[in-house]
């Protein structure tokens, strides 16, 4: 199966090397042909299709429940975040009203989420740039709260909490106190990431003016999230289009104008700050009520189309269903913020060196699975 | 070498009784060669432990801790897991360069580390041009790395090797004109002559500010001519393949391994001699037992090798540019600038002695 | 111990490279196959030629390298007297390293130290 066009018209100091699927720096299955002269990149190609597992087709033949399980596996480290697009497109379509003490517990895991997958994001990012040590900060970081999700949610990485109308069972007695802990100790990691990283003046030149972006190619191209952040593009679903309790809280949106890596960088630090402050926000007022609102044993969506996008820790995921009254969706499309973000990568990456290549990649954080669902 | 240690003298009778005088001579450097195998081995082994059980530190984790007490055996089940490895090869690999390569490492290594003085008349090799010697020593390893890369016959390998001999070639010249910031004080080449001038004082307390300059350029340019973090771009795990012994599997990798650990300690042990005093001990204090001097050597060299392994757990990589910059537009034009500092102090006689 | 022992020492890294290879061909497991001899490029068969043309830049540093090294080899014995000879040593020297500092100039403003 060769699927990479191979120019046959390159120079003859020119070569052609495969950073292919089994490569410790291309973040999952992802194959990048690369195009390369000494140490300029002349072109990056990359190669999908590694991990496809046809999510999209086996939603048309599951129940709206069992598409909430499929959901977990498309970008892992924000799995909450995906059941609950799932689980708010539908409920919209149906016209269900949650309880408040849904929305709320919803946000409260949305962002301890998204604080779990910018950590692992961090530690591997200082990986592939060379300092060996953050990933198991980062990782340290990260155990905590896969703990408290294990309590709550019964698993660390796939959580399936989220189920149309509400969530499976209520939030365990500990929650609250040892999400508590986790502020407190979280806050004062996050200075040690600026010393080991940020201040750092071989991370700065490795990362500043590497892989820039311009506002208007991150429109073009369609990337989301903290790519698009970094670029000054403001896009942040959670303050264009609230869902759960974000109209409820108030945050800043991180924006950075410079477009290079150290912009998105300095982005996904500040989200994570933010985070902290909404989880603040909200931790100790959790409004009492019921977990989860009845709805039948067998849901069908009236006939129609429905989308639903939320922010998650890569972009914006958008879903789409388009229904014909009957127990499964007749199409289900995941806008999947991966592709588009990944899009780019041959644009910025273009002239500059391959130790360029990597750092970008870290700083376009990809999850290969999202990409090929 | 014959030293004024009890036990050797006792060891040369011995050795003189069992066989005529001409057959002593080469029976004795074959017994010192034998014995500076086992110190190279055993060095190695330690080193590596030791990598190992600092990043664990440095990552809130505990090392190895199941073969031996404290792990102390596991390098030797290392070693014993890649001599059961099967010798791989590439087809169209050049089979005579492909198994040289390694010999150029560990020789010059070896040979490297003969000169030491590890105690008063504790010498293997005490030849005249001492550090000379070991400038010119480590530029035979080059030829090591480059016939690795090119004769493996991989893309990868073949681009990390070339741009590894240009970072070590270029950090060369400054390991070298900072030792010869240091010869100024000295007035001699000889390792152990160069200690004996340490008695009034440590060189690096001796030079002062350009010592200190000296010292600081000999550490950043000795990290990088053993391609260690931050200057690991060649064998960056993270990039193409694993640099220049891609292609090497089993022993041949634990020689280029080996060689790695060795290098390392080679020049911290180069920075105790010419900076710290040797085997000299602080102020004095045991001097009246010379075989200290062994403890006080290897305590200041494994200090100047942790301080290595600190670098390579902290710190980014450079990339390969940056690397050059650093030393061309930066480093080489504040070497030539501190010999001349240096030069002039000594002239003034503004020198600390004690 | 005289210049012997640079062979003695020679040698004995000579057995013991050459003596852990022996080894290490007798213990070890062999079990070849046309796969494993394949270069290892992340999994993927290789596409064009291998031996690639070394590229320019490489002996540009190489040149340089060999014009300081040798401006070294000169400055080891001015060192070694230095102590000895005084304030000549010491205008002498500031006209040599004030020389190869021009030629260090020079190489930096012609762009020979841009890594292409």
């Amino acid at each position: 199966m060769e699927t990479a066009t191979i120019n046959n018209n390159f120079k003859s100091e020119e070569y052609f090397i495969n950073m292919g699927p089994q490569h410790p720096a291309t973040h999952g299955v992802l194959r990048l042909l690369l195009t390369i002269d000494g140490e300029i990149i002349k072109k990056v190609e990359p190669d999908l299709g590694y991990i496809h597992r046809s999510i999209e087709k086996m939603c048309e033949r599951d129940s709206y429940q069992q598409i909430v399980h499929l959901t977990d596996r498309m970008d892992y480290l924000s799995s909450h975040i995906n059941n609950e697009a799932v689980c708010l497109a539908v409920e919209n379509a149906l016209e269900l009203e949650v309880p408040e003490r849904v929305k709320v517990i919803r946000t409260i895991i949305d962002e301890l989420t998204r604080i779990s997958s910018h950590t692992l994001w961090w530690g591997v990012m200082g990986m592939d740039v060379g300092a060996l040590t953050s990933y198991f900060y980062g990782f340290r970081d990260r155990e905590m709260i896969n703990d408290i999700f294990e309590e709550t949610c019964g698993a660390r990485l796939t959580m399936n909490y989220n189920i149309p109308g509400g969530l499976m069972q209520d939030i365990h007695p500990n929650f609250v106190k040892r999400v508590k802990e986790f502020i407190a100790h979280f806050k004062t990691k996050l200075p040690e990431y600026d010393k080991l990283l940020t201040g750092n003046i071989i991370f700065q030149k490795r990362t500043k003016g590497v892989g820039v972006l311009s506002k208007e190619d991150a429109i073009a191209y369609g990337a989301s999230g903290p790519v698009a952040r970094g670029s000054g593009y403001s896009c942040d679903v959670r303050k264009h289009h609230p869902y759960s309790a974000l109209d409820k809280v108030s945050f800043n949106e991180a924006l950075h104008t410079e477009g290079d890596s150290y912009a998105r960088y300095l982005v996904r630090i500040q989200e994570m700050w933010e985070s902290v402050s909404i989880i603040e926000q909200l931790i100790d007022n959790i409004p009492e009520g019921d977990f989860k609102v009845a709805t039948n044993a067998v849901i069908k969506l009236p006939k129609g189309e429905y989308y639903q996008k939320v922010e998650t820790a890569r972009g914006e995921l958008g879903v789409y269903i388009i229904s014909t009254g009957g127990k499964n969706p007749h199409r289900m499309k995941f806008r999947s913020p991966g592709l588009s973000n990944l899009s780019l990568l041959n644009h910025i990456t273009v002239g500059g060196k391959i130790g360029d290549l990597v750092a970008t990649m870290a700083t376009i954080d990809i999850v290969v699975p999202d990409i090929d669902r | 070498m014959y030293s004024s240690l009890i036990i050797t003298n006792n060891i040369h009778s011995w050795v003189l009784s069992l066989m005529p005088a001409a057959v002593t001579g080469i029976t004795e450097m074959m017994m010192i060669a034998m014995i500076y195998l086992t110190v190279f081995a055993v060095l190695g082994l330690f080193l590596v432990l030791m990598e190992r059980k600092v990043a664990a530190w440095f990552q809130l984790r505990i090392g190895p801790n199941r073969v031996g007490f404290f792990g102390m055996f596991q390098t030797i089940a290392d070693a014993l897991k890649l001599l059961s490895k099967e010798l791989t090869g590439t087809d169209k690999a050049d089979k005579f360069l492909y198994n040289l390569a390694p010999y150029f490492l560990i020789i010059s290594s070896l040979m490297a580390l003969a000169v030491f003085p590890f105690s008063e008349n504790l010498q293997a090799f005490d030849i005249n041009i001492g550090i000379f010697f070991l400038i010119a020593i480590s530029s035979i390893g080059v030829i090591g790395v480059l016939l690795g890369g090119w004769s493996s016959n991989n893309k990868f390998a073949l681009i990390g090797a070339m741009r590894s001999g240009v970072q070590t070639i270029s950090y060369e010249l400054s390991v070298g004109l900072s030792l010869l910031t240091m010869i100024l004080l000295t007035g001699s080449l000889q390792l152990s002559e160069i200690i004996e001038v340490q008695k009034s004082g440590w060189l690096i307390v001796q030079g002062h500010i350009p010592a200190v300059i000296a010292f600081m350029i000999y550490m950043i340019s000795g990290t990088a001519e053993t391609n260690r973090a931050p200057f690991d771009m060649v064998e960056a795990e993270s990039e193409l393949g694993a640099g220049f012994h891609t292609e090497y599997s089993g022993m041949k990798f634990a020689y280029f391994f080996l060689a790695e650990f060795i290098n390392m300690f080679i020049i911290a042990a180069i920075g105790t001699t010419v900076f710290f005093g040797g085997w000299l001990s602080p102020f004095g204090i045991t001097e009246s037992i010379p075989w200290l001097g062994v403890f006080w050597f290897l305590l200041k060299a494994f200090a100047l090798v942790f301080l290595m392994m600190w670098f390579r757990w902290t710190f980014p990589r450079l990339r390969v540019d940056q690397l050059l910059t650093l030393e061309w537009k930066y480093l080489l034009p504040i070497n030539l600038f501190n010999i001349v500092l240096m030069a002039i102090i000594v002239w003034l006689n503004f020198t600390i002695q004690f | 111990m005289g210049s012997e022992a640079l062979i003695v020492f020679f040698l004995a890294g000579v057995i013991l490279v050459a003596g852990a290879n022996f080894i290490s061909n007798l213990i070890s497991h062999k079990s070849d196959n046309p796969q494993k001899r394949e270069p290892y490029e992340s999994g993927m068969p290789t596409i064009g030629p291998t031996w690639v043309q070394f590229k320019v830049g490489f002996y540009l540093f190489a040149i340089l390298f060999l014009i300081f090294d040798v401006e070294i080899a000169f400055l080891v014995p001015w060192a070694v007297v230095y102590q000895e000879v005084g304030t000549v040593a010491l205008v002498e020297i500031i006209i040599f390293l004030f020389i190869l500092g021009l030629g260090l100039a020079y190489a930096w403003k012609k762009g020979a130290l841009k890594w292409k």
